[in-house]
């Protein structure tokens, strides 16, 4: 039929508009959706940094200090954050966001809280692709098996039985996900041995970063 | 009144005949991926026929003054920004169930549904029956997500309506419903996405064969006929 199209001149004006009303569209959710994005991260970050600290330490208000850190031996190849959690400007603890670990399928991610004396204060698997129904239960939400690193240290047990009980270590596997219950085991424990050699780098650094946004402000 | 019983019709063929995930079978991929909760299927459902409504209604409206080369580009404008601004809001408003859609948010750009759905509805009819045909395909699209979800989550979670605080606020908590009894694990791994789109087609197939029936009878007994001389 003719006057079914368009010519080049109508179509360029009208992708034109198109492309307009689609940058407006786009830049007002943006401005609208942006800061809320912002506290929602935040938010999902305090949360998680909360589930890792002392119980005593998660209804206060913390002031915390992001540090970044690599060591490939030890907390995988990505540089990670570290955050330390200062009380009136004394350090109380570091939280691990997030140590890598090899799993049975994938990386796992581990977050893990450690206090100012090495003792642990929460691990959480927050990212992984293990098999559902077996190497999953590292995920809280389908077992309590990751807490079982609550109040441990490279002390207790000592270091040398930071391994599943299947390796005559003293830790539970989980069945039929041994590969995936040892790579948290490891993961957990390098993050410990990290933290012995590097905590008080960790603290300087984070002493350093704050006296140096005070002093922006 | 002829006009009403057109529209009809014109829902329940983009509805139920050609229903997009059961019959057309596109797609897929959100379909098998997002489905292991009712909630899952439910936000990814609505948010795909939201785009699908708005997209068949501006290609609609434009197909008239655009040169054929240009149509298909223009497609891929419209429905990446409408994604794109879903995308943004969601993560702004609903933001635990973004984080469980994940990456199938913005997937949706890639849903050839809406494509297929630009190119040959929108672009040939006027703006009410692409209209209507947006919303009847986004309607059906929605209900074998929902339908999906729900039967993977029964069979998987032993859970109905769980997790559903996320799309509704705090008071939808109420809608979970417990069974007594854990799931099997297969209905919510990948495979049980296959058997369970594979009931869904095969409960619409059944279901769809009882109509054309009796008016395919004559022509058998027709057919049979000869054969019996």
């Amino acid at each position: 039929m003719a006057g079914a199209e368009g010519g080049p001149i109508r179509t360029a004006a009208l992708v034109a508009i198109i492309a307009l009303a689609a940058w407006f569209g786009i830049s007002a959710s943006h401005d609208f959706s942006k800061e809320r994005i912002a506290a929602n991260r935040r938010a999902r970050l305090i949360a998680s940094l909360n589930s890792v600290l002392d119980p005593a330490l998660r209804e206060r208000d913390l002031a915390t200090v992001r540090i970044g850190v690599t060591d490939k031996d030890l907390l995988g190849n990505e540089p990670i954050d570290v955050y330390v959690a200062e009380d009136r400007d004394t350090p109380v603890a570091a939280v691990f966001a997030t140590a890598e670990t090899q799993g049975y399928n994938s990386t796992i991610h581990l977050l893990i809280g450690v206090s100012r004396d090495g003792v642990l204060t929460g691990v959480r698997a927050v990212s992984h692709r293990e098999t559902p129904g077996l190497g999953d239960a590292i995920d809280i939400q389908k077992s309590k098996w990751i807490t079982q690193f609550d109040g441990k240290s490279l002390d207790v047990p000592d270091r040398s039985l930071w391994l599943v009980d299947k390796d005559d270590g003293k830790f539970d596997s989980i069945t039929g996900a041994t590969v995936t219950s040892r790579g948290v085991v490891k993961g957990v424990k390098n993050a410990l041995l990290y933290f012995e050699s590097h905590r008080d780098e960790l603290f300087t650094a984070a002493a350093a970063a704050r006296s140096h946004d005070d002093a922006e402000q | 009144m002829q006009n009403s019983n057109d529209q009809r019709a014109l829902f329940a063929t983009a509805f139920w005949r050609d229903n997009v995930a059961l019959v057309q079978l596109l797609g897929l991929c959100p379909l098998l991926a997002v489905t292991t909760s009712v909630v899952n299927g439910l936000a990814l459902g609505l948010a795909s026929a939201a785009v699908l409504v708005v997209s068949n209604t501006i290609v609609a409206t434009t197909r008239r003054a655009l040169l054929p080369a240009a149509r298909i580009p223009l497609y891929v404008l419209i429905v990446a920004s409408l994604v794109t601004c879903i995308d943004l809001v969601s993560n702004a408003l609903l933001d635990d169930l973004h984080e469980s859609l994940g990456l199938f948010i913005p997937l949706i750009v890639t849903n050839c549904a809406l494509l297929a759905q630009a190119d040959t509805v929108a672009s040939r009819k006027p703006v009410g029956e692409a209209l209507l045909t947006g919303i009847a395909t986004g309607a059906g699209f929605v209900v074998v997500l929902v339908a999906l979800g729900g039967l993977r989550e029964v069979l998987g979670h032993g859970t109905l309506f769980a997790g559903m605080p996320m799309l509704a606020g705090g008071a939808a908590a109420w809608m979970q419903l417990n069974f007594p009894f854990h799931g099997m694990l297969v209905a919510v791994l990948p495979p049980g996405a296959f058997f369970g789109v594979a009931a869904l087609i095969a409960l619409r197939n059944w279901v769809g064969r009882e109509r054309p029936a009796p008016a395919a009878a004559p022509v058998a007994e027709i057919a049979a006929a000869p054969a019996q001389q």
